[in-house]
């Protein structure tokens, strides 16, 4: 059984913390995503995991085995490197075979685990070839199929689809998740674009500046994001913000209020309310979740700015009265225009409020979006399943 | 009429192709007044007896004659000459990309090992025999001295015949700090990726040299492989101002033999015929060595017709 459990990490560049003591725990056969901006510290984490960089503190335990101190070959892992990193005076079938043959597996296994690894990946015909007369796609295979024939226990991939065009990367992408399935292998994915994170993960890993900020299911960032800095990172476009007054109305309620505010909100939270809410907190809802209403029923005022019309969809960006700049997300035919003047709602139940340090105080969800977080977890826990021995 | 405009087109063409070469013009005067010429005209000077002062005679090919059949000295310097490429050239090579290896880790004053290892080929080649003319000194030299101290009484370096050629290459190694820095580049324009994916796959450190490093290398190589032949063959301060070619011309290298012809006999036209010797020598070993790089050289850029048919 092959979990992934990190405890602690702590890993600086010279003076700079950039990973700030990181804990996980990776189910064994479960497809994780490092996401978040460029310069969070994935790359420096996949690579503490594969031991290609020394860490400052902490654990990392694959399976049963403390790895912290092993070298990268004693790991049990293989990695899928941004630039393919293939040995490019090689053949592919060099390029597979070459660890092999070094690592004294007998002849005969090294060509049926490089013929394995070919058939998986489609390039037996490209084994005679160098990486040079290669296409992107091809290479990246290759990169892939080099991982494949080590047959290890986990496996790192550093934004492994970043250097394909648009078209490719999104075939790679039903591959790649075609490959876990197949493989039935724990596999760790870096990658900056939510897409690729929310559509191929069982969980993923946010990270802000070197900390772990959310890990959870795709679902649960989106619908229920622990914090300001995943739900402004997760959803395209952004989530928008006002700074409103919050206090305890009930056992699981919140009224908000405030300047920006025109009309009070009152929303059902999650769970009991441990201390009471006061001070400068953070409303947070999404585009799509905007009403355009009349003046009387609107919470905030605003003249839009600009309407994209994208057909299914329009996104409007507006200023609001107070300066702020919103987007709203409405159907494609809405007669909206530049210039007009909205009046904006915010439906309680689409309300996500933040207290002043920018923890999510948790919202009751609806009954239809909670089962079904509930049962991308449970297919998370289907296949993490080996690991609960 | 319409022969008028086409050919003021055409001349108009003709100038815009020789536009370049105007622009290139100072490098072509300079080639064709200071090489291509000189060269032609040593070519010309070895088909004649040329004392530097005297009746200039053309006497055909008898410059070469006498120098292959006639002249020992010629076979004895191209002998030692030979002998000095043969430890030259590998010392030169396999010791650069052993330094340029050990420069390329990154360990703290890399950069300062890098400035002293280059050091000695900024040097001037005449201080550079003093110093070892000192080293290798008989009585007061540095050398026999701390052999002394280990208890053991030194050869004398310079006058042995059995000695003194390596006691040439070892002082000629000393400028192998160009041979490094190339290599040092070469390494360094190798993707580190390579070397972590081979160390994820559990490949041994020899065998990231063996297999990654040197055929990535291998164009860098190449061209410190033929420099070094040149370099070995045009062996002439060292040998000259250390040994004066003896002791028993035991370093009588073949530049030597040329300069000597030149301007202690000052024959000419002699001289000039040696040059093209030395020049067809190393021209045929250059182009041996180039014609077997396809079997060893490894190009980034290129793609071998051979390769995509087989591939
Ligand atoms: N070898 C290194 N030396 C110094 N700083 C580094 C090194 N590698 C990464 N960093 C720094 O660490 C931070 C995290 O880098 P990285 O893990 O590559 O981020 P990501 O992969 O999330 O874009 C960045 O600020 C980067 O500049
Ligand atoms: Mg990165």
């Amino acid at each position: 059984m092959a979990g992934v459990q990190i405890n602690q990490l702590h890993k600086k560049f010279g003076d700079v913390p950039v990973l700030k003591g990181v804990d996980l725990e990776i189910a064994d056969g479960e497809f994780v995503s490092f996401l978040g901006p460029s310069g969070c510290g994935k790359t420096t984490l996949l690579r503490s995991i594969a031991g290609l960089e020394r860490i400052d503190a902490g654990a990392v335990t694959l399976g049963a085995r403390d790895i912290t101190t092993l070298q990268p070959a004693k790991r049990d892992i293989a990695m899928v490197f941004q630039n393919y990193a293939l040995y490019p005076h090689m053949s592919v079938y060099k390029n597979l075979s070459f660890g092999l043959s070094l690592n004294g597996v007998p002849r005969r296994e090294i060509e049926e685990r490089v013929q394995n690894a070919a058939r998986i990946l489609q390039i037996t015909e490209l084994l005679k070839r160098r990486p040079k007369q290669l296409s992107g796609g091809q290479r990246q295979r290759v990169a892939i199929g080099r991982a494949i024939v080590r047959d290890p226990k986990l496996f790192l991939l550093d934004e492994p689809l970043s250097n394909l065009d648009a078209g490719l990367r999104v075939t790679m992408r039903v591959e790649l998740a075609n490959l876990h399935k197949r493989l039935g292998v724990t596999m760790i994915y870096v990658t900056h674009d939510q897409v690729e994170a929310m559509t191929l993960s069982n969980r993923v890993v946010v990270l802000d500046k070197g900390k772990v900020a959310q890990f959870g299911t795709p679902l649960e960032l989106f619908y229920a994001p622990e914090n300001l800095f995943v739900a402004g990172f997760i959803g395209s476009p952004k989530m928008n913000f006002l700074k409103v007054d919050a206090r305890t109305v009930g056992a699981r309620q919140i009224e908000i209020s405030g300047q920006s505010l025109g009309l009070p909100i009152t929303v059902d939270m999650r769970s009991e309310l441990k201390e009471s809410s006061a001070g400068q907190h953070t409303l947070g809802v999404r585009p799509d979740n905007i009403e355009f209403v009349s003046e009387a029923d609107a919470h905030v005022h605003g003249q839009v700015v600009l309407v994209e019309r994208l057909g299914t969809e329009s996104q409007v960006h507006l200023t609001l009265d107070d300066g702020q700049q919103f987007t709203v997300i409405t159907r494609g035919t809405h007669p909206v225009v530049a210039n007009d003047r909205v009046h904006l709602r915010f439906p309680a139940q689409h309300c996500h409020i933040f207290n002043p340090e920018g923890e999510a105080i948790p919202r009751a969800l609806d009954a239809e979006t909670r089962s079904l977080i509930d049962r991308q977890k449970g297919s998370q826990q289907a296949t993490g399943s080996g690991e609960d021995q | 009429m319409g022969t008028n405009p086409d050919s003021a087109a055409q001349r108009s063409r003709t100038l815009e192709k020789l536009t370049p070469y105007l622009f290139i013009s100072p490098w072509i005067l300079g080639f064709l007044a200071f090489t291509l010429g000189p060269l032609l005209f040593s070519l010309v000077m070895s088909f004649y007896d040329w004392p530097v002062v005297g009746e200039r005679t053309f006497i055909g090919i008898e410059n070469y004659e006498i120098m292959l059949t006639q002249d020992p000295l010629f076979w004895d310097s191209l002998w030692v000459t030979i002998k000095f490429g043969l430890f030259f050239v590998p010392f030169n090579i396999i010791l650069g990309l052993l330094l340029a290896v050990l420069l390329n880790q990154r360990v703290i004053g890399s950069g300062i090992f890098r400035t002293i290892f280059y050091l000695p080929s900024v040097i001037s080649g005449v201080a550079l025999v003093t110093i070892w003319a000192w080293i290798y000194s008989h009585e007061y030299g540095i050398l026999n001295f701390l052999l002394g101290l280990a208890g053991i009484e030194g050869p004398n370096w310079l006058g042995d015949p059995s000695w003194s050629l390596l006691a040439i290459v070892v002082a000629s190694l000393w400028g192998l700090g160009g041979t490094m820095l190339i290599l040092l580049t070469g390494l360094q324009s190798i993707p580190k990726e390579l070397y972590e994916a081979a160390k994820i796959s559990g490949v041994p450190a020899w065998a990231r040299l063996l297999f990654i490093t040197i055929p990535m290398l291998s164009p860098m190589l190449l061209f410190t492989f033929i420099t070094s032949i040149i370099a070995a063959f045009q062996q002439l301060t060292i040998a000259l101002l250390l040994t004066g070619g003896g002791p028993l011309e035991s370093t009588y290298f073949f530049a030597m033999y040329i300069y000597d012809n030149a301007f202690k006999h000052f024959e000419m036209g002699f001289a000039a015929a040696n040059s093209w010797v030395m020049f067809l020598i190393i021209l045929a070993l250059s182009l041996f060595v180039m014609k077997s790089s396809s079997a060893w050289v490894y190009y980034e850029g290129e793609m071998k017709n051979k390769e995509n048919a087989d591939g």
